[in-house]
């Protein structure tokens, strides 16, 4: 195992996961808001966002899976130290992080089932930036609507299609978050 | 002129002052030592050990004596410490097969290899009050002797040998906990056991008995009880093989229950199971009796509608930590929506009046 | 602070917690299983608002617990008491100033704001519990959106009674989709489910954790010809003369002498704190 496998965690865990908590609740309350949250590093090329949520959520009972993207030793490493998720195939993920176009397509993920629509897959995405323009947002935490930078639109119809099945995204960019449930309805302007 | 009610934190700490008082009770008296409840109430610590689902017999004894001998407020403690501990491991499953026995009885066969041994029992003793208790004497003695005996085979390996009884297959799949995990229906039965192993001693009983009277009646004979110490071991990784982490005494119960069979499938005694920490055998045999009523679906009995037989009905009600709470909170303020019931009430008398009114005229 | 950790849950827990809160942010209404812990207060005294709170709260934040509408009963003492010791957090009575505010029984009579969450306790979580028992029947129906019974049951009362006899844990429907118990409080409250505030509802004893999201749609469940009637009691607080609050009816003396005063104690002493007075205000000065 590398060094910089070692680094990168919490340095107050209680108290970091705390506040990164709430940013993440906030993001996914608030489909469009972008929230910043701090506190850990990963290996490249995780964003320290993702980083920071994923130990705030996961541990040794998240199975996660990697993205081709972010399928590296390194982070593998990191995972193992740091969270002790087992590593999984995409259709038994609790969560899967990766870029957008390495994930794809999420449908490959669970969706939950009618009786238990919340055993489904979270995706953490790592974006280039979040910013608040872009698609349409419509649903429940948004006032009218909202606007966010998305990097598709139409499996995030689909996913809302689902709904009450379906996924959740979490979004992340340098130490930023925002999320999409699935019950953002999304269009483009 | 009325002033609404203040000072809820005072009396809070005031009430909290007062406890502790009366729980020490008349400081002429001299006060209880951890070691004393330990070593002589060790029934009641047992219990407070099974329930709360956590061996250790000092913290159950402090946790007798903070509560004032009132066992579920005792269990309630220990449950509510136990949730703050870390998780370091999880040991092998132990083997009662090499139980060091204090007692072991078999109801099913006058004699069998390794003996019945009676050991420490209330069974045959007069239920006499014994006055002389009342006095401090002098430490009785029992006697004691070499065994000679260094294995104690199941009753029900010996059935399980000729074919008579069903055979319980091994697995190593790690079973659910249901302190990690929500409880789902369908549970199975590995969920089930450590429901019952933590549930109510009283609950367990009942449930238990109303099988014997007829709801869901299932034929038990006590195959054995045994109760003793077990080694509990626990791999090591980094060492690569297991050690001995402890020692702790449970008791473990077998029933022999009720025949299955058909045309085809030759007739089988069924088993029911009941192990629990500590000497705790009113509580394992009706776990074992319980467990085997729950289990008809699986051995193809009819569903009687019987309490017993209803899984979700059982397992939800038996803790006796979480009844507890939610009995006790009827005692919290409920004005609000005792007021809107209040609202409601009149508005509907308020109705059937002009109703009836209007009638009449 | 104590030698427990941060809001007393540890880490593992809170994740726990914390991803069940999140599963139900983003299905608004539905009941979450969640692996309750066992908490040093009983089941049945706020352990799941308790534990989504510790899943929540941080350092920065201003905590209020009111039960009753009130922050001086004595469960809401204890519980704010628990979480000023065990997180060191900031308290208030004044919803204003809260950030994260557990009810027992109300929503608060001032709105709630976009930076606030709400934690309820919630004794019975399943809205469909008193009309079918079992877990495995209730699952299957809000999986099959089968709320049949449940609008047989309000019909029942209608032909026995001419009116719906449920007056308080009011079922509603989140953002058209699941049935959903907005817990015991009074159903003069029901409007204000649709806040600007984050709702999350925290079931200990029965395990499930359930929320509504900011701007959600949520529906009273009624009829075309018996709208929901969130009615309350026919007068004005008398001690801050609001006609617009729900009331606590208090007995003054044996002969059937009462008053009514606002459930909301922070929200009436703010009133009278602006010079606004009832029948019965003790504050003598302002006596008309």
């Amino acid at each position: 195992m590398e060094l910089r496998s070692l680094s990168g965690g919490f340095e107050n865990a209680p108290i970091d996961a705390s506040r990164a908590f709430r940013a993440v609740l906030n993001a996914m309350a608030r489909p469009g808001v972008i929230e910043p949250i701090t506190g850990a590093q990963g290996p490249a090329p995780m964003s320290s966002a993702m980083a920071t949520v994923m130990l705030t959520l996961c541990d040794p009972e998240t199975p996660i899976y990697l993205a081709a993207s972010h399928d590296t030793p390194d982070i593998r490493d990191w995972i193992a130290f740091h969270i002790g998720a087992p590593i999984v195939t995409a259709d038994k993920a609790a969560f899967a992080i990766g870029t957008w176009d390495t994930l794809c397509p999420v449908t490959q993920f669970p969706i939950g089932t009618s009786e238990y629509p919340d055993q489904s897959a979270t995706v953490i995405v790592d974006v280039e930036h979040l910013d608040q323009h872009g698609a349409t947002l419509r649903g429940p935490g948004i006032k009218d609507t909202a606007q966010l930078n998305l990097p598709d639109v139409v499996a995030f119809q689909m996913n809302a299609v689902l709904f009450p099945l379906g996924l959740d995204f979490i979004l992340t960019a340098g130490d930023q978050v925002a999320a999409l449930p699935r019950t953002t309805k999304v269009e483009v302007v | 002129m009325y002033v609404a009610v203040k000072g809820g934190e005072r009396a809070i700490d005031n009430a909290h002052e007062w406890l502790a008082e009366e729980r020490r009770g008349d400081t002429d008296i001299a006060e209880l030592s951890i070691a004393q409840i330990r070593e002589q109430l060790a029934l009641a610590v047992n219990r407070v050990m099974a329930e709360g689902s956590l061996y250790d017999p000092d913290l159950a004894a402090l946790a007798i004596k903070q509560s004032r001998g009132d066992l579920i407020e005792a269990i309630f403690l220990i449950r509510a410490y136990r949730t703050t501990l870390p998780r370091i491991g999880h040991s092998k499953p132990i083997e009662t097969s090499d139980m060091a026995c204090d007692r072991r009885i078999s109801a099913t066969f006058k004699d069998l290899p390794g003996g019945q041994i009676l050991g420490p029992t209330f069974d045959y003793t007069h239920r006499l009050l014994d006055f002389k208790l009342a006095a401090e004497g002098k430490a009785p003695v029992a006697q004691t002797r070499e065994t000679d005996v260094d294995r104690m085979p199941r009753v029900t390996d010996f059935l399980n040998q000729d074919g008579l009884i069903q055979t319980e297959t091994p697995t190593d799949t790690s079973p659910p906990d249901l302190t990690r995990q929500p409880m789902q229906f369908p549970a199975g039965r590995p969920l089930r056991l450590q429901n019952l192993t933590r549930g109510d001693e009283g609950f367990v009983l009942s449930i238990a008995y109303s099988t014997q009277r007829g709801y869901a009646r299932n034929h038990p004979f006590v195959g054995e009880l045994r109760i003793g110490r077990v080694v509990v071991e626990m791999d090591i990784p980094a060492l690569g093989f297991a050690v001995d982490i402890g020692e702790i005494t449970v008791t473990e119960c077998e029933t022999v229950n009720q025949f299955t069979g058909s045309k085809t499938e030759p007739a089988q005694f069924t088993r029911g199971y009941g192990l629990v920490f500590g000497q705790t055998e009113r509580k394992a045999i009706s776990m074992a009796l319980v467990d085997r009523a729950l289990r008809w679906e699986e051995l193809g009995e009819d569903n009687m509608g019987a309490p017993a037989q209803d899984e979700e009905f059982v397992l939800a009600h038996s803790d006796n930590i979480q009844a507890t709470g939610f009995l006790e909170h009827i005692k919290l303020p409920h004005y609000v929506d005792f007021q809107s019931e209040l609202e409601l009430v009149r508005k509907l008398r308020r109705e059937t009046a002009d109703a009836t009114k209007e009638a009449a005229e | 602070m104590s030698d427990y950790n941060f809001a007393y849950l540890d880490e593992q827990t809170k994740r726990m917690i914390r991803r069940a809160i999140l599963k139900g942010v983003a299905i608004p209404g539905y009941q979450v299983p969640f692996a309750s812990r066992e908490m040093p207060m009983p089941y049945g005294w706020g352990t799941g608002g308790v534990q989504v709170s510790a899943a929540c709260l941080t350092p920065e934040d201003t905590f209020k617990v009111i039960d009753q509408g009130a922050d001086d009963t004595t469960n809401a003492v204890s519980i704010r008491k628990f979480f000023e010791f065990t997180a060191g957090v900031a308290v208030t009575e004044h919803t204003g100033e809260a950030t994260v505010i557990q009810t027992r029984h109300r929503i608060p009579e001032e709105p709630l704001r976009e930076d606030q969450i709400l934690v309820y306790q919630v004794p019975i979580p399943e809205p469909l519990r008193f009309l079918e028992p079992r877990e495995t029947e209730t699952r299957k129906m809000h999986a099959l959106e089968e709320y049949g019974l449940m609008h047989v049951k309000l019909y029942e009362d209608i032909s026995r009674h001419g009116n719906i006899a449920t007056s308080y844990a009011y079922p509603v429907k989140v953002e058209g989709r699941y049935v959903m118990d907005p817990s015991p409080i009074p159903k003069f409250d029901n409007p204000k489910l649709e806040m600007a505030a984050i709702q999350l509802f925290g079931a200990g004893r029965e395990q499930r954790i359930y929320a509504i999201p900011p701007y959600t749609q949520v529906i009273s469940l009624d009829f075309e010809d018996y709208p929901f009637d969130p009615s309350k009691a026919d007068h004005p607080c008398d001690l801050c003369g609001a006609e617009h609050t729900y009331l606590d009816e208090v007995i003054i003396d044996d002969a059937g002498g009462r008053m009514f005063v606002c459930s909301d104690t922070d929200y009436c002493a703010g009133r009278q704190a602006d010079g606004h007075r009832g029948r019965l205000s003790p504050i003598q000065e302002a006596a008309e």
